[in-house]
């Protein structure tokens, strides 16, 4: 996994509540058994005219030119902003797979569904929860100015406005800890191998049904 | 000790290791696979070098993919192919016990589970999928994960969890004719919406809970997440209990004593704290349906789809009209006016026997309306279908008109060959309304079997008290 530490980016808007995890990445392209690929696909149904199956070339199809994310003043966007509830629905991960490969390393929001929200931090994409009229007011100012970017800053838990508001946003710290140092959490547990054998020897006792 | 809820007990007798922030170290009992989720968390083993760590709680079986006709000639689509050939090969190659296309057994994995008895009370059941909430009726605690957590869970039986909220939904009184626990399930969403139970797990509790079958609990507590909430669940009972005992997977002899002994003290203690309540009244309950492109979208048989004029809040008012423009509605229109092109009866929330006795109900001597193109019904698993047959459901289905067909997902999400065309309607026993969700256009309307049923003989909404 990519370590996540700060990042400057510029910021596109999806603005609607309740994005589902079945519109971010549509269930045809979870098809794949490879983690990656999945950027050209991201909100598929949105972003082009017509639809799109696995092994279509995509430069080839229409693109939706009211869909925000085809506006060329968003082209190489990092950072999300979007609505409440973002990432609801499946537990699919080819959803963060799909919102990182496309490009974004940060998603902004007031509220995110439990398991998208989990899965975002396997894979060096930071979600932040800011408060619903901070989130309004970004939203504001990102569609009145041209290039609107962000910095997020992960170590100190804030993110910065061009005109110099800082908002901070709260992390777990094992979460923080494992993206500021681009871990694999397996490793990590597997330290604590000695203590899963000793918890089964425990159950085993008092329940060997489970075993 | 003071008063625990049974999530309280569920999450402390699985903790193995705790961190200073509160993150633990949670122990799994059990994890079922599908061919969708699990491709790349096989390929992190392969690429790390890791085996699992315990073969004997992994059960793997196909079923998002699967052909529900014509199974005999294979899978069609080669794309779908090739992921079911993968679980295949990596459950050979690592040892995982699976139950192929072929297997009397196979089905939707959250219909097999508790069907064989993989699933049991008071274990920690995961799985690469959100529905996986559906085990936490047998007072487990179950819940969706993604592929890097079928990765960890593989490689070492454990997963790193916050604790949640707890909730009690309490549903007290008695159900109406005709009003099941999908409408239970679709008002508690209504209610508290899809980010209600956001950071919750939820029980559902109070006397209308416990008159519900095992069947109707696993409905319920499979579309929690619905209501945002990763983990359902329902407290141990003489109906769990019943339901549990002879199955395959399940402990026998001493051990089933042993084991009941314990599952025993798996409800929530008198007086223990719930961060929120949410209370209903069964008596009050009524079919229910939905009429946009998120579960929370619901009203009852009797009303009107919602006027977005009413709606004060801007993101919500937005959203609503969003909804009726993709739904092709007009706001005031009596539901009953909506005309059907599609039905599908499956799916992991109603695709048990009793759902299908329930829609069978309503279809016999009665024949499909000739404006419904397609009325699917598809059973959740191979021993479904077979007790169904036994009691003669499917002749009863097959003479009104429904095709019969074979398990698996279906058109709950349209990744085989089942889906509706751009702009067809659907009476839906499924989970979710998803734009796209049953096929790229497709119009969703998310109902109970037995309304599934009557709207495929009327042809379009009806209030199913009316029939039965």
């Amino acid at each position: 996994m990519d370590k996540f530490t700060r990042l400057d980016g510029l910021v596109a808007p999806m603005d609607r509540a309740n994005v589902d995890t079945d519109a971010i990445i549509p269930k045809q392209f979870l098809k794949s058994i490879k983690r990656s690929g999945f950027g050209p696909n991201l909100f598929d149904e949105w972003r082009y005219l017509d639809h799109g199956e696995p092994g279509m070339d995509n430069s080839k199809r229409p693109l939706n030119p009211n869909f925000a994310l085809n506006q060329p003043r968003y082209r190489g966007a990092q950072i999300l902003l979007a609505r409440e509830n973002f990432g609801c629905g499946s537990s699919r991960e080819h959803a963060p797979w799909a919102l990182e490969d496309y490009g974004f390393r940060a998603i902004i929001a007031p509220s995110f569904a439990d398991i998208f929200f989990n899965n975002c931090f396997k894979n060096g994409l930071l979600p932040i929860v800011l408060p619903a009229d901070k989130v309004d007011a970004l939203f504001r100012e990102a569609a009145a100015q041209e290039g609107y970017r962000l910095t997020v800053d992960l170590e100190t838990q804030t993110v910065s406005t061009p005109s110099g508001q800082i908002f901070g946003f709260e992390v777990d710290s094992f979460r923080k800890f494992c993206l500021l140092n681009g871990l694999d959490d397996i490793g990590l547990t597997l330290q604590n191998a000695d203590k899963i054998k000793a918890y089964e020897d425990r159950r085993r006792q008092s329940e060997p049904w489970l075993f | 000790m003071s008063a625990q809820t049974l999530y309280d007990k569920l999450w402390l007798s699985h903790v193995v290791h705790e961190e200073a922030d509160g993150t633990a170290l949670l122990y799994i009992d059990r994890h079922l696979l599908h061919e969708v989720t699990s491709p790349q968390a096989f390929e992190g083993l392969r690429l790390a070098g890791r085996k699992p760590w315990r073969l004997s709680a992994n059960l793997a079986v196909a079923d998002h993919n699967v052909p529900t006709t014509g199974r005999a000639a294979g899978i069609a689509d080669p794309i779908s192919r090739l992921q079911v050939e993968t679980l295949d090969q990596n459950c050979a190659e690592f040892g995982v016990t699976e139950f192929k296309m072929g297997d009397v057994r196979q089905g939707i994995v959250h219909v097999i589970g508790p069907e064989q008895g993989a699933t049991l009370p008071g274990m920690t059941v995961v799985c690469g999928d959100s529905h996986t909430s559906t085990h936490g009726a047998f007072g487990a605690l179950a819940h969706g994960i993604g592929t890097s957590e079928v990765e960890h869970v593989l490689a070492t039986q454990c997963l790193l969890q916050k604790k949640s909220r707890a909730m009690l939904v309490k549903v007290e009184g008695v159900l109406g004719k005709g009003v099941t626990a999908k409408d239970i399930a679709l008002a508690v969403i209504g209610r508290i919406g899809t980010a209600g139970g956001t950071g919750y797990a939820i029980e559902f509790g109070g006397s209308a809970i416990r008159a519900l079958s095992m069947e109707g609990r696993m409905t319920l507590c499979n579309m929690a997440i619905e209501a945002g909430a990763r983990a359902g669940m329902v407290a141990v009972d003489d109906v769990t209990i019943d339901y549990v005992k002879g199955r395959p997977f399940a402990p026998a002899g001493e051990q089933w004593d042993k084991a009941v002994a314990n599952w025993r003290t798996l409800h929530s203690d008198a007086g223990a704290r719930f961060d929120a309540v949410v209370e209903l009244d069964a008596s009050s309950l009524r079919p229910t349906v939905t009429w946009g492109t998120s579960p929370e979208m619901v009203t009852t048989i009797d009303s009107l789809v919602p006027d977005p004029k009413k709606e004060t809040d801007p993101v919500k008012r937005d959203g609503m009209e969003r909804a009726l423009a993709y739904m092709g509605l007009a706001p005031n229109m009596p539901i009953t006016d909506i005309k059907l092109d599609k039905v599908f009866i499956g799916s992991c929330t109603n695709s048990r026997i009793e759902d299908l006795r329930a829609a069978a109900v309503v279809a016999r001597g009665r024949h499909v309306a000739p404006n419904v193109k397609q009325a699917l019904v598809v059973p959740g698993s191979g021993l479904v279908k077979n007790q169904a047959e036994a009691e003669g459901l499917d002749r009863i289905f097959i003479a009104a008109g429904f095709e019969w067909r074979d398990p698996g997902c279906s058109m709950c999400l349209a990744m085989n060959a089942d889906r509706l065309e751009p702009g067809e309607r659907c009476a839906s026993t499924s989970n979710r309304n998803f734009e796209g969700r049953q096929g790229p256009g497709g119009r969703t309307h998310l109902v109970s079997p037995a309304m599934a049923a009557a709207a495929a003989i009327a042809g379009h909404f009806v209030d199913v008290r009316e029939i039965l």
